[in-house]
């Protein structure tokens, strides 16, 4: 395994050096940030001094060798419009943003997967066909929409909730949460659900179709014959086997959850790092948004170990070990 | 199914026991479009900074809704020779701490508002070339090299802050609040980065006592997001309501409109420099001389433009059409001018006899994020001018890309494009400051014509606008400015479309004061 993981982490670097390519001369090819930046009333000599300042005067393979230089001593770059690191700006966002992933990760797996053996279990019952073609909608319907009707309908309509933002925080081990209390709580319902619906589908059908595989197995009709009770059969037998590919693709959309809520963020003045990216590229805040990425690439590199990692305790006849290609 | 219930229950019991968040009468939640990037009054001279600055601190001068120049913590100023002001302090002003205001405090902010650390757009525009002397605690004299009539102007764009908690202050300390202490209507009590500001009254004001007790400031980027949290109750006044709601908004017995003209007026430029231009062709494709340096093609495109068209359906009504820089009621606009007239057969006339009556192809370039419906207003502009013979196709794009192409996007950092959508408000409330960033010969050593993009070049214009940055005397410093005016959109040097109208929406009770700046001051809300 210790092998496994070397190797992984020595591509992993090889990745990240080609995404850290990619994505600054990408990022640093489109329109020019000081036009967003600058007062319109500056005159031309303002506009150079704030050229000068950004940096932008350099060539950009210059720029990208300064860049190098300081990332490789953890300085990702300065914000443009904040003048604070980058990094900094991103890990002050983190939380809101992981507190609203893995509060949506919850609602999807507690709400999907039960839903998604129920109707594997009865695949012809009314409820198991609605549960189906709900999944199709939430699939379907485009999150922005999905998340506007939610406040029309639950802020603007009836009044349960609040509409945007995020509510009372408190401290939790030093990081400001906001699922400890009921304002926080009521304020997260909306966006994790609205940022759950996708997960929650996909997690319904996987369930389903896990179900509907195992259920024929013969194991599970042995311990039907030997004569344990329908719930231990279902909980045990069948739960834990349909999970591997539930818990596979969770993994990976839990990086794009973390990633790229942003519309979600958006829609429900969610202060976190969607948010924050989303106004980085259409202000053309450079290292912010180079910051973000390089940090979304490392994530998914840490997940995708994780998940295979994890996939191994699942499984027991997945062993990691040195395959060759 | 046991693992069904609990979450069920919670969420149950969650829905049942929501308080229902009411705020106080004399609380006021804002939802703002965008977010100041930063606390320090001095860091970045922009818009949301700046409306969130001016509460908290006060200027010399304080421009009020109309951007008229009121008293502000100077009591009065005057020109007592060519190159030198004179300002007279309020007196008996005390920060938000209690220590006095003084003239030192404003030398320091001379020192400090030009040079912050990292700042990306500074107040130094408005101070370089000026040198401050105390005269005594009440007093001081500020010099230029040359005459200067726009000082009461520059004096109303920055905060004034406290020497004592300014000295070596970072723009970290103004984001904690440690140096967030001024002399305005407001004082600061917290700033969550991407979620919320929040204010107090400032009980010891010296102006009129503001109204609210506390203002949270929550920025609500998403236009129907910003709708639905006021619709729902969770902030009582919001800006930049969007153009497709204000219909439905104004028929809600619980909601009030506040509508004003803003100093903004949308215009097209055209390419007045390069003999062949490259967005215009002939009719089959081939190049051809640039007709837009031809100032009957200019006076064509005009007359070819519907704008109670555009104002009408483009804009809904939402907006005032335009004949000139600036709208009514502003300093140095012309009496003269009227918006030109929708006359297509005039507009063919005047092709035939610049020798395009065959028409020409044209691209019209424009953003599709900056300004109230962009977009659409460009494409109406390109089909009115395809029905006047003009073949005009367009191309818009996201701000962050065209503002670069538009301003230098050719060889040699030149404009790029042809015939362009834009915008300009004017930051300092009188006509000067478009005549001298959008009409004068672009001049980069004199920093004149900085956003001269059709690079129109006009002596007597030219000559007039410097008069005019040269004389003292008010009388005759509007005489310069509206013939600068008149001359250069009589010669076509741009095309006025519409001036925008601002639109904000508030519960029932609360009015807003509509700012012609745009911006949403909390010290302006009132309740009716």
């Amino acid at each position: 395994m210790s092998v496994f993981i070397t190797r992984r982490i020595l591509q992993s670097l090889v990745v990240v050096f080609v995404m850290s390519l990619l994505v600054f001369f990408g990022v640093n090819i489109v329109g020019d940030p000081v036009d967003m930046l600058i007062n319109p009333e500056a005159d031309q000599e303002d506009i150079e001094a704030a050229i000068r300042a950004l940096g932008l005067d350099r060539p950009i393979h210059e720029q990208y060798w300064y860049f190098l230089v300081n990332a490789l001593k953890g300085d990702l770059g300065k914000s443009f419009i904040f003048a604070e690191p980058a990094l900094k700006l991103i890990l002050q966002r983190m939380p809101a943003t992981l507190e609203l992933a893995f509060a949506a990760m919850f609602l999807a797996v507690v709400i999907g997967i039960p839903l998604g053996v129920f109707a594997g279990l009865r695949p012809h019952s009314k409820v198991s066909k609605t549960i189906m073609a709900g999944s199709i909608l939430g699939f379907s319907l485009p999150t922005f929409w999905v998340g506007l009707m939610f406040i029309m309908i639950f802020a603007v309509m009836l009044g349960w909730l609040p509409s945007t933002g995020r509510g009372e925080t408190t401290s939790l081990l030093g990081i400001q949460v906001s699922f400890l209390t009921l304002d926080g709580l009521s304020h997260l319902l909306l966006p994790a659900l609205n940022l759950a619906l996708f997960k929650m589908s996909l997690v319904i059908r996987l369930a389903r179709a896990g179900t509907r595989e195992v259920a024929l197995q013969d194991y599970i009709k042995f311990a039907r014959a030997k004569g344990l009770s329908p719930s231990r059969v279902v909980l045990v037998h069948v739960m834990k086997n349909i999970l591997i590919p539930v818990v596979t693709v969770l993994g990976l959309e839990l990086g794009g959850v973390i990633a790229f809520a942003v519309v979600t963020e958006t829609v429900f003045a969610w202060p976190g790092m969607g948010k924050l990216l989303i106004d980085s590229i259409q202000l053309l805040d450079r290292p912010v948004v180079v910051a973000y990425l390089m940090i979304t690439v490392l994530m998914f590199i840490v997940i995708n170990l994780v998940v295979d990692i994890l996939y191994s305790i699942l499984d027991p006849r997945v062993r990691l070990k040195d395959v060759k290609s | 199914m046991k693992l069904l219930k609990l979450p069920v229950a919670a969420l149950a019991a969650m829905l049942v026991a929501l308080p229902v968040s009411q705020a106080g009468a004399n609380e006021l939640t804002i939802g703002l479009a965008s977010e100041p990037s930063s606390i320090d009054p001095h860091f970045h001279n922009l818009g949301p900074n700046n409306a969130v600055a001016r509460v908290m601190f006060d200027r010399l001068i304080m421009p009020d809704d109309k951007q008229r120049l009121l008293p502000g913590l100077a009591v009065s100023w005057k020109a007592i020779d060519d190159l030198t002001w004179e300002f007279k302090l309020r007196q008996g002003v005390k920060f938000h701490d209690g220590s006095p205001f003084t003239a030192d405090d404003v030398v320091f902010t001379f020192q400090r508002a030009p040079d912050v650390e990292g700042s990306p757009s500074s107040f130094g525009t408005y101070l370089k070339g000026k040198t401050i002397t105390r005269i005594d605690d009440y007093t001081v004299h500020i010099k230029t090299e040359r005459p200067y009539p726009l000082m009461p102007n520059d004096m109303s764009t920055f905060s004034i802050v406290s020497r004592k908690h300014g000295e070596g202050a970072k723009t970290q300390d103004y984001n904690s609040g440690k140096a967030t202490v001024g002399t305005g209507a407001y004082k600061f009590v917290e700033y969550v980065p991407g979620d919320r500001i929040v204010l107090e009254r400032n009980e010891n004001y010296w102006g009129d006592k503001p109204e609210w007790t506390r203002v949270t400031l929550k920025a609500i980027k998403s236009g129907p997001s910003r709708v639905a949290a006021l619709l729902a109750g969770d902030v009582d006044l919001i800006e930049q309501t969007p153009t497709a709601d204000i219909e439905r908004l104004k028929n809600d017995a619980n909601l009030t409109l506040s509508q004003g003209i803003s100093n903004r007026v949308i215009y097209l430029h055209l390419d007045h420099d390069r003999d062949s231009s490259p967005f215009v062709k002939a009719k089959d494709g081939g190049d051809i001389k640039n007709p837009l340096k031809d100032q009957r093609v200019r006076m064509a495109i005009s007359h070819a433009i519907n704008r109670d068209a555009i104002v009408s359906r483009v804009m809904e009504g939402i907006a005032i059409k335009a004949g000139q820089l600036l709208p009514e009621g502003f300093f140095g606009r012309s009496p003269n001018l009227k918006p030109v007239e929708y006359d297509p057969a005039l507009a063919k006339r005047h092709l035939s006899e610049a020798g395009v009556g065959d028409g020409f192809k044209l691209t019209i370039h424009g953003p599709n994020d900056r300004y109230i419906n962009d977009a659409k207003i460009a494409e109406a502009v390109a089909q009115m001018l395809t029905r006047a013979g003009i073949q005009t196709d367009v191309v818009t794009m996201p701000r962050s890309v065209y503002f670069k192409r538009a301003s230098r996007g050719g060889p040699d950092g030149t404009p790029e494009f042809s015939f362009i959508l834009v915008g300009w408000g004017s930051g300092t409330g009188e006509a000067s400051s478009p005549l001298k960033s959008l009409i004068h010969t672009y001049d980069k050593s004199r920093g004149f014509g900085a956003s001269n993009r059709g690079r129109y070049s006009n002596a007597e214009v030219d000559k007039l606008i410097e008069d005019a940055l040269a004389t003292v005397d008010d009388a005759k410093r509007q005489d310069l400015l509206a013939r600068a005016t008149e001359i250069a959109i009589n010669d076509g040097a741009i095309i006025p479309l519409h001036y925008q109208v601002n639109t904000w929406a508030a519960r029932k009770g609360i009015k807003y004061r509509a700012r012609t700046d745009e911006a949403t001051v909390a010290t302006d809300v009132i309740s009716e």
